[in-house]
Parts: structure tokens; C-alpha cells; sequence
């Protein structure tokens, strides 16, 4: 069975067609890239996935489960987490206590046990700190760990939206333009975590303007164009299609 | 070591200060006691401004309920003062669902309005005598003084020791409850809503417990002033009561404990030292506001980052379990 399979997606933005009759699957261990040019739907795909927006028509299953019309954080508590396209991060908290946001769903503790310290309550606060600080060093911000998240590199906030989406544990991470303002290095950091979290038994779908990244990690890609799915396939097969060459021609010759 | 030096330090001022009713003189232990009420009312809108991020210009609306309630019970059915604490809190907390759930969802300024809006509905509910029970515009009289084990707190020095206790037991509870994951959920939701909600964080629950749990306090708050005053009156819940909250909390330095003891010592103590100035103390007072906001945004002591004592091994590499 597919870890995550949309069918037949379609949600309207007034007159506009944001997304148009898309349908693909995940397979779980998979590393799929979401491609197209600016404006084809793709973070509105994504949105769609976590809750944000309900689709007009279509179905979403996430491991068997319809996912249409759930809560976001109920959709992350399922197991699956994303990035943003552009960083949000809880800027003025630290970078520990960033990813222990994503450590929220796993705990229990409510207000009356906040308000007492139960012993149950430090409990599993202390077993959250340890999670984020290995996820942390996963990624490679332990020694940030005390810093303010906005004093952070753009690639180590990039690197910290990481660490926090999988403190949620998630079967799929959802990345949308990781490299999104990296550099080259930071990139080829990029490339090694996404492989290492792949090895870890998380599936990955992500969508990204760097074509060579895209090319290098993902084993099957969609490309949308104007809210339509136009092609489907691993990166051999997608850098030869016509229709995808079309879209592309021009804005993005380096691939 | 620091913290024994904090601890000291903390003692020290809490012996100092529970001295002062010894040296002042009646009115001015009265006024401690205003600051203290104050106190308590900052911290619980603390809860929801500062943490939440949720602008509530209605908080003197909890504050009613609570004191209605305590003044109701207590005259109508005899219950003890004291004994209709939690019954204060409960009223007021219901309230806060049964208002705040239909307008959780608003965002900033939309909220505000609204608020602004529950609380002169409850002032003027309880002018017009809702429900034959609040006495009108002339409010309610005859309130017992609390009494405990057949010790009745009568003088302003006997509430000066229970509503700073009262005072002192909030700030540890709210300072454990800040240093939590309840505490960080409201932090995420101030700082931004879509991505807490996106990190697996239920945004709606925790606005409404933000408004929940304020509003308890602020109801228990309401009950120590009924049983302070023996009479109350729609008038002590202004609008401008929800404002001297609201400026407390953002003066004081939004999200800060200390903050808030200190907002309420400059908002509500200082127009007391001044008022030789009669007229003139409000125009310095909200020079002094203004000057505040353009010079120190973040308020007079604003909240400091959270420290987490890490786990020895944290240097090395290991995977996400």
C-alpha cells in the first residue's frame, strides 16, 4: 500500500485553478520530488496534505486513512510533518525549544500538571530535552542548542525547521524548498541529511527549485504546470520529456 | 553559586517586604494591597497577552464574574468567603469557554475589539440586574470578610498577609506552569500560529485554555477584592479596570513574572505617591507610558529566555531513535 496516495485533487481559489485533478502516490522509503515552474500548485499540494486548505474534490489517504478535512495538528500527530517555504520558525525562543515544539504532540502533560510539576510531568519533560537534543545533533545544531533561533545562519534555521518537523516523529517529512537560500555547501549538507533521514525509515517528498538537488535525491518526480499533473517518473525519464522540456524552456536550462 | 544567590536574595526581599505593614501606616498597607490585587489580575491577563499573544481588553469582565459570584453566594445562601474561592474561579472559568470559543479563531486587533465589547456587556448586564441578582447600578453589600479556623482577616493588615500570599502562591504556580509545555504551547502560538499548528500543536485548545486559566485567576482575584470591599458595584469593573490590566502586562514587559510585580507597583503605587500633583500625575503618568513605548518596547523587565539543564551526552552524533 502507498504511504501517502492523493486521488484525483482539485481545489479552486475563486475563479482560479489552483490544483487540478492531481493524482500521485508515495511509496514508504521513497525520496519524491514535487517540481514546476512558479505559480503550478505545489505548495497549495502541500497545503492541502497538512490541513491547511480542504480540497474542493479529490481524496487524500495517508496510510489507508482519509486525511480530508482533519485538523493540521491532528494530520501531524498521524505522522506526517513539513517545512515551510519560507522559514517560520518561533524567532525569539531558542533553538531547543523549537524543537520541542515538535515534541508537543508525543507528550501528555496538561495544565494542571504543568502547574505542579508532577513527577510524571519533569518525567517526560526530561525525556523530551534528550529527543531534541539527539535530533538536534542529527542535523548538526547541538552546540546551538541555548541560541535564540534568529541569531541562527539562514541555512541553520533552514537545517532547524528540519529538526523540529521530525521531533514529530513522522513517517513522511514534507520539505518545501529546503535549499531554498543555501549555499552550495550547505546544499551538499542538505543532500547527505535528506539520504540520512531516508536511511532512517522516514519517506520524503519535497519540493525544490535546485534542479541539480532535485536530480541528485529524488527517485520518482511530479511535475506540475498550472495546477495539472504533466508528467510522472524517475529523473532519467522526466529530464526527457517534451512536455516538461516545454514548461521549463528557458528559465531553467542548467539541467 | 547563582541560584543559592537568587534564593537569598528572593527571601530577603519576601522578609523585607512582609515587614512593611510593621512601619507603614493604614493607608498605605491599603495601597500594597490595590498593588496586590493588581499583581494577581497582570498575571493572569499575563497569561493570555503575554504568553498567548491574545490581546484581551476585557479582562475585567472575569474579574466581575469572580466577585459576583463570591458576593451573591456569600450575602444570598451564607457560604463562606473563603470556601467560594474555587466556586469564583469555576464561574468565571466557564464563562471564558462559553465567550471566548465562538471568537478564538479572530485574530490581533479583531480580537481586541471584541473583548473590549464582553466586557461592557457584563458591566452593563450587571447595571440592568440581570436575572434579578446583581443588584443593579448600586451593586452588592454586606459581604463577609473571609475567616479561617475562626480567624476573621478584617484590617487592611490581615489582607495585606492574605493577598500577598495569595500573590506569592500565583507567581510559583504561573512560574512553574510558564516553564512547561503548556507554558511553550502559548509561546509557539504567540510567536506563529500556523507553524505551532503545523509542529502538531492543537492552536484552538490552547487560546481557549490561555482564556480558561486567566480568567480562573482573575475570578479568584474578583472574590478576594468582594470580601476586601464587603461592597462591590459595576463600577469597580470599568472598562479602564481591562485597560490598567492591559497596561500593567505590556509595561511590566509582556511574559514576565517580575515584570508584572513591577507594573503593578508603577501603575497602581505611583499615581498614589504623587498625588500632590493632583491633576498633573495622569498627564506625567501617560508621558511616562509613552516615552516607555517608544524607548523599551519589550517593557521594563521583559521576559528572559528559558534555560534547560542538557543531558551530559549532548555533544555526540546519534540518530532520531
Amino acid at each position: 500500500m502507498s504511504l501517502l496516495s492523493l486521488k484525483r485533487l482539485t481545489k479552486n481559489f475563486g475563479g482560479l485553478t489552483a490544483v487540478n485533478n492531481v493524482s500521485f502516490d508515495v511509496e514508504p522509503g521513497a525520496i519524491v520530488g514535487l517540481i514546476g515552474p512558479n505559480g503550478a500548485g505545489k505548495t497549495t499540494v502541500f497545503n492541502l496534505i497538512t490541513g491547511i486548505y480542504a480540497p474542493d474534490q479529490g481524496e487524500i489517504l495517508f496510510a489507508g486513512k482519509s486525511l480530508v478535512r482533519l485538523r493540521t495538528h491532528r494530520i501531524i500527530a498521524m505522522g506526517i510533518a513539513r517545512t515551510f517555504q519560507t522559514i517560520r520558525l518561533f524567532q525569539n525562543l531558542t533553538v531547543l525549544e523549537n524543537v520541542l515544539a515538535g515534541c508537543h504532540c508525543q507528550m501528555k502533560g496538561g495544565v494542571v500538571a504543568s502547574l505542579l510539576h508532577t513527577p510524571l510531568q519533569r518525567r517526560e519533560e526530561r525525556k523530551a530535552i534528550v529527543g531534541a537534543m539527539s535530533i538536534l545533533s542529527f542535523v548538526g545544531l547541538h552546540r546551538e542548542a541555548q541560541q535564540v533561533a534568529k541569531n541562527l545562519s539562514y541555512g541553520n534555521q533552514r537545517l532547524l525547521e528540519i529538526a523540529r518537523a521530525l521531533a514529530t516523529r513522522p513517517k513522511l517529512l514534507i520539505l518545501d524548498e529546503p535549499a531554498g537560500g543555501m549555499n552550495e555547501q550547505e546544499t551538499g549538507r542538505l543532500v547527505t541529511l535528506i539520504r540520512k533521514m531516508r536511511d532512517q525509515g522516514i519517506t520524503i517528498l519535497l519540493i525544490e527549485h535546485d534542479m541539480s538537488l532535485v536530480m541528485k535525491v529524488c527517485e520518482q518526480i511530479v511535475v506540475l504546470e498550472y495546477g495539472s499533473k504533466i508528467a510522472e517518473g524517475p529523473p532519467e525519464a522526466i529530464k526527457q520529456d517534451p512536455r516538461v522540456i516545454e514548461a521549463y524552456l528557458g528559465t531553467d536550462s542548467d539541467w | 553559586m547563582t541560584n543559592q544567590r537568587t534564593i537569598i536574595t528572593i527571601s530577603l526581599a519576601n522578609v523585607v517586604f512582609a515587614s512593611l505593614p510593621f512601619f507603614l501606616n493604614t493607608y498605605w498597607v491599603d495601597v500594597l494591597n490595590s498593588i496586590g490585587i493588581y499583581s494577581i489580575l497582570a498575571l493572569s491577563l499575563n497569561l493570555i497577552v503575554g504568553h498567548a499573544g491574545l490581546f484581551n481588553l476585557g479582562h475585567a469582565a472575569f474579574y466581575a464574574i469572580g466577585a459576583y459570584t463570591a458576593a451573591i453566594l456569600n450575602t444570598g445562601y451564607g457560604i463562606p468567603i473563603l470556601a467560594l474561592l474555587p466556586a469564583c474561579g469555576f464561574t468565571a472559568g466557564v464563562f471564558a469557554v462559553l465567550i471566548a470559543r465562538p471568537i478564538i479563531h479572530l485574530r490581533g486587533d479583531y480580537l481586541c475589539i471584541v473583548t473590549i465589547g464582553v466586557g461592557e456587556i457584563v458591566r452593563i448586564a450587571l447595571i440592568n440586574d440581570v436575572f434579578g441578582v446583581t443588584g443593579g447600578a448600586n451593586g452588592i453589600f454586606g459581604i463577609a470578610r473571609p475567616s479561617l479556623f475562626g480567624f476573621s482577616v478584617r484590617s487592611p493588615q490581615h489582607f495585606f498577609y492574605y493577598i500577598w500570599t495569595f500573590a506569592g502562591i500565583t507567581v510559583c504556580l504561573f512560574h512553574l506552569l510558564e516553564n512547561s509545555r503548556f507554558g511553550r504551547a502559548l509561546n509557539y502560538l504567540r510567536e506563529d500560529e500556523v507553524a505551532a499548528e503545523g509542529s502538531g500543536v492543537d492552536t484552538a485548545h490552547y487560546k481557549l485554555a490561555a482564556f480558561v486559566v486567566g480568567a480562573v485567576w482573575a475570578g479568584m482575584a474578583g472574590n478576594i477584592y468582594a470580601s476586601k470591599m464587603t461592597i462591590i458595584s459595576p463600577e469597580s469593573f470599568t472598562f479602564w479596570e481591562s485597560v490598567l490590566m492591559f497596561a500593567i502586562v505590556i509595561l511590566g514587559g509582556s511574559g514576565s513574572i517580575p515584570g508584572m510585580l513591577l507594573g503593578a507597583f508603577l501603575i497602581v503605587g505611583l499615581p498614589e505617591l504623587f498625588r500632590e500633583f493632583a491633576n498633573a500625575r495622569m498627564l506625567v503618568f501617560g508621558a511616562a507610558m509613552i516615552a516607555m513605548m517608544i524607548f523599551r518596547t519589550q517593557g521594563i523587565l521583559p521576559a528572559k529566555q528559558r534555560r534547560y539543564s542538557l543531558p551530559e551526552s549532548s555533544g555526540e552524533e546519534s540518530g532520531t531513535g
